[in-house]
């Protein structure tokens, strides 16, 4: 579908959008709906996140959570992707586990708080570990449902030119399933973004989950929100990091037709 | 080289009770352009998948002696090369570098896409993918060409101009050839001669010889006395 093309001005659009609701916000806040306890002011708010910035607990925490959401991801990528490919060709072995990986995929990953802080404590491992159950059997699924959709005709072509077995996996399954790869990704690089906030915030000591827990139990509802905002932006800068693979000139075509 | 690269000797064919050649023989000769025409179903593709070895007979002998290459009915374009990472693909046998980079710029000319070189499948209009398939198929060193309906999904006007290449593509890259198509025209103003198959069992009803040179017109009175001949061995036009 295309669109008709928009003015360059219409990229500031969002930034309207902010604004306005800042400006909600504010005359909420300043019409006191709720108490300033509960209800802090966009100044308030943004006070709170130049102490958190200056105090250097901000940068703690973020990169603290970043850790733990890459290790956590790019686990659940290394072998999932494996996984799913191996499932995509082999009927038998889909049949026997499909099951399994739709009734632990369709498992929140927060069910398994109690089990990750009793198995491996507090701080990064329990949050990776989660982070994990809740990425693997998406990218699983994904990859397998990639894989079993190529159309035949691209695996006759490969024989016709005599493609050896490791060329097959690198020059045809790979490249053909890339696009739907990338998309699960992006999806699944979201969730891992909200299940490392909820990790931290019962199997942290620090982290952004952990910071809005303890604002929340400092009652500093202004940090709270500042915290909020931080996980929000940051989620969005990952999906804009991951959007750039789907500029690749080799996978677009899997987004344009 | 054999003078008869193509051969199937008392070939029969089975998809479970579903028999679809029966002693079915065959010859075809080096450089000779052979079409099959037929009644949807009747196996003319399944022909294809012996000469291409990607199917064995039930019974009997297929010989199909020299380099195969398939141009395939459904777009079988590798979507994330461009035009000529897909070209290229039929030089991948050239061990030289600077010879697969020359065949590769020739191929392109031949087929008028210098300009869209860079062009994924996708950005490339209907006709245009196909004549990159084509050159595909027809690049490097390779004796036979199997097309499967290769035009079917183009309009009837881009057909024609595709015919036109195909049959001056040939002449400077002289092939066996053998098209399968439900294009009775198309038969008739490419092949040498024209199998009309029957329905299954598939059994050859008649042969048709076309014995005027390429390129040839659509119009052209011997092309169009063929295409009566195969309507009227297909039982769509009286006498």
């Amino acid at each position: 579908m295309t669109e008709k093309p928009l003015p360059s001005r219409a990229g500031l659009l969002p930034l309207l959008v902010l604004l306005v609701a800042i400006a909600i916000w504010s005359s909420l806040s300043l019409l006191q709906v709720f108490p300033q306890s509960v209800f802090p002011s966009p100044l308030a708010v943004a006070k709170g996140l130049g102490e958190e910035i200056r105090t250097g607990r901000l940068l703690g925490d973020l990169v603290a959570s970043l850790f733990r959401v890459t290790t956590g991801f790019m686990l659940a990528v290394l072998l999932g992707v494996p996984a799913g490919l191996w499932l995509g060709h082999h009927l038998r072995s889909r049949l026997a586990l499909l099951p399994a990986i739709n009734f632990f995929r369709s498992l929140s990953p927060l069910a398994w708080i109690p089990f990750a802080i009793l198995w491996f404590g507090i701080g990064d491992l329990p949050a990776i570990f989660l982070i994990f159950m809740a990425c693997f059997f998406p990218v699983v699924l994904a990859t397998l449902a990639a894989v079993a959709s190529i159309p035949s005709v691209y695996f006759r072509v490969a024989r016709d030119y005599r493609f050896s077995g490791l060329e097959l996996l690198t020059k045809v399954t790979l490249p053909a399933i890339a696009p739907q790869v990338i998309t699960s990704l992006r999806v699944t690089a979201g969730l891992a973004w909200l299940v490392v906030v909820a990790a931290e915030m019962i199997a942290g000591r620090d982290g952004l989950g952990f910071a809005i827990w303890d604002a929340r139990n400092g009652l500093r509802m202004d940090l709270l929100v500042a915290g909020m905002i931080v996980i929000g932006v940051i989620g969005m800068v990952i999906d804009r990091v991951l959007m750039r693979l789907t500029k690749i000139s080799s996978v677009r075509w899997g987004y344009e037709r | 080289m054999s003078d008869k690269p193509l051969r199937i000797e008392h070939g029969s064919v089975s998809f479970g009770s579903v028999e679809v050649f029966h002693h079915l023989s065959l010859e075809i000769a080096r450089r000779e352009f052979v079409a099959v025409v037929g009644p949807s179903g009747c196996g003319k593709t399944t022909l294809l998948n012996l000469f291409s070895g990607f199917l064995k007979p039930s019974s009997g002998i297929v010989v199909c002696s020299g380099r195969v290459r398939m141009v395939y009915q459904h777009d079988s374009l590798f979507p994330w090369q461009t035009a000529a990472q897909n070209v290229a693909l039929g030089l991948r046998d050239l061990s030289s570098e600077a010879e697969r980079e020359r065949q590769l710029e020739e191929m392109l000319r031949l087929i008028n896409l210098e300009q869209f070189a860079g062009h994924y499948p996708h950005q490339l209009s209907g006709g245009m993918r196909q004549r990159v398939e084509l050159a595909r198929a027809l690049a490097g060193d390779t004796d036979i060409l199997l097309l499967d309906e290769p035009f079917s999904s183009l309009d009837y006007i881009t057909r024609l101009r595709l015919r036109r290449e195909l049959a001056r593509m040939l002449e400077e890259l002289p092939r066996t050839v053998v098209l399968v198509t439900h294009d009775i025209e198309e038969a008739a103003q490419l092949a040498d001669r024209i199998l009309v198959l029957s329905d299954r069992p598939a059994r050859i009803c008649r042969e048709l010889r076309v014995a005027i040179p390429r390129p040839r017109e659509p119009t052209h009175p011997v092309v169009v006395e063929t295409v009566h001949a195969i309507l009227a061995e297909l039982g769509l036009e009286q006498n």
